[in-house]
């Protein structure tokens, strides 16, 4: 089986019992309070990783590119309150342009 | 189910009907790309059925990184799903297999409408659930095909997938803890990327979560 399927199938099923959590295996009882708090901070700790592995991410290596002239038109686009798609399109557009123009 | 109550969830929902297609499209190009196949890219919107878990596992794959740092760094982000489950566990009805396959909608949009009008609506959830989940696998089905005839990083993909991150990112700021934890989270990425294999400065910025024990 190829890496991406093995991705794909143990994902899946772990994130189907993650959704099923409430209404079919905890209940109404609520989650430890320590936990729900390291919970909390889960995903912007693992988005800010991301944007930073995306943005000057090599093969071992940082490498700075159009990728964050894109990221600084994606900050502008946020800032003026766009929709989650114009700032991506805001961000792969400034790639593009300036890779066509470079 | 009354199908009249439904009906409130599709309407509820069909302003935001755009979004789920074009991020099922950008995943499904962005998972082709990352040798996904058009096969496991759909098999993957119908059961992980999560945005940001699945582009992180299909980023972290394209870019070179190993199964077990995909599958973490993905898992991780999909941890948030049990306390948002929780939250709505009262408001499934049924026996445990209806309760199983429809807790299965719960996704960020379906939860966050589901609750505005102070408590939350079964009917809603599900109605918007559906339709998000629909538009995310045929958007996805799209996207495999369309990678097919596009050069990603010619229209600035690899830019893209920075910026979603970071627009996914924005809402948590406005919480202290969150943004320490982000800060962090961002630092320890940077420093270890010239030095461990791709995939791993992700899942290693998950002890960043531990400031959120802090007081």
């Amino acid at each position: 089986m190829s890496t991406g399927w093995v991705v794909v199938l143990i994902v899946g099923a772990v994130t189907v019992l993650f959704k099923a959590a409430g209404p079919v295996f905890i209940g109404r009882r609520p989650l430890p309070p320590r936990l729900l708090s390291l919970v909390e901070v889960l995903a912007p700790a693992m988005l800010a990783a991301l944007v930073v592995t995306q943005a000057v991410g090599g093969d071992r290596q940082l490498v700075f590119d159009e990728r964050l002239l894109g990221l600084a038109a994606a900050v502008i686009a946020l800032r003026l309150r766009a929709p989650l798609i114009a700032v991506m399109v805001a961000a792969a557009a400034t790639a593009a342009v300036v890779r066509l123009l470079t | 189910m009354e199908p009249s109550r439904l009906r409130d969830g599709l309407r509820a929902a069909a302003p935001l009907a755009l979004a789920p297609i074009l991020f099922g499209a950008s995943f499904g190009l962005l998972a082709g790309d990352a040798g996904l196949g058009w096969a496991g890219a759909i098999l993957m919107s119908a059961t992980t059925f999560a945005g940001s878990a699945q582009f992180a596992a299909a980023s972290i794959l394209d870019s070179g990184g190993g199964a077990a740092a995909a599958i973490v760094a993905a898992l991780l982000l999909n941890a948030l799903y049990v306390p948002l489950s929780v939250s709505v566990a009262s408001i499934f009805p049924g026996s445990r297999r209806r309760r199983l396959v429809e807790s299965q909608l719960i996704v960020d949009e379906s939860w966050a409408l589901s609750g505005r009008g102070g408590r939350f609506d079964y009917h809603v959830l599900v109605g918007a659930g559906l339709l998000f989940y629909v538009l995310w696998v045929a958007g996805t089905a799209l996207g495999t095909v369309a990678g097919d005839l596009l050069e990603p990083n010619a229209i600035g993909l690899d830019a893209a997938f920075p910026a979603l991150f970071l627009a996914l990112l924005a809402p948590y700021l406005r919480s202290r803890r969150a943004l320490a934890a982000a800060l962090l989270a961002a630092s320890i990425t940077f420093v270890l990327i010239p030095f461990t294999p791709p995939g791993v400065p992700i899942v290693a910025a998950g002890v960043s979560c531990l400031l959120g024990l802090r007081r």
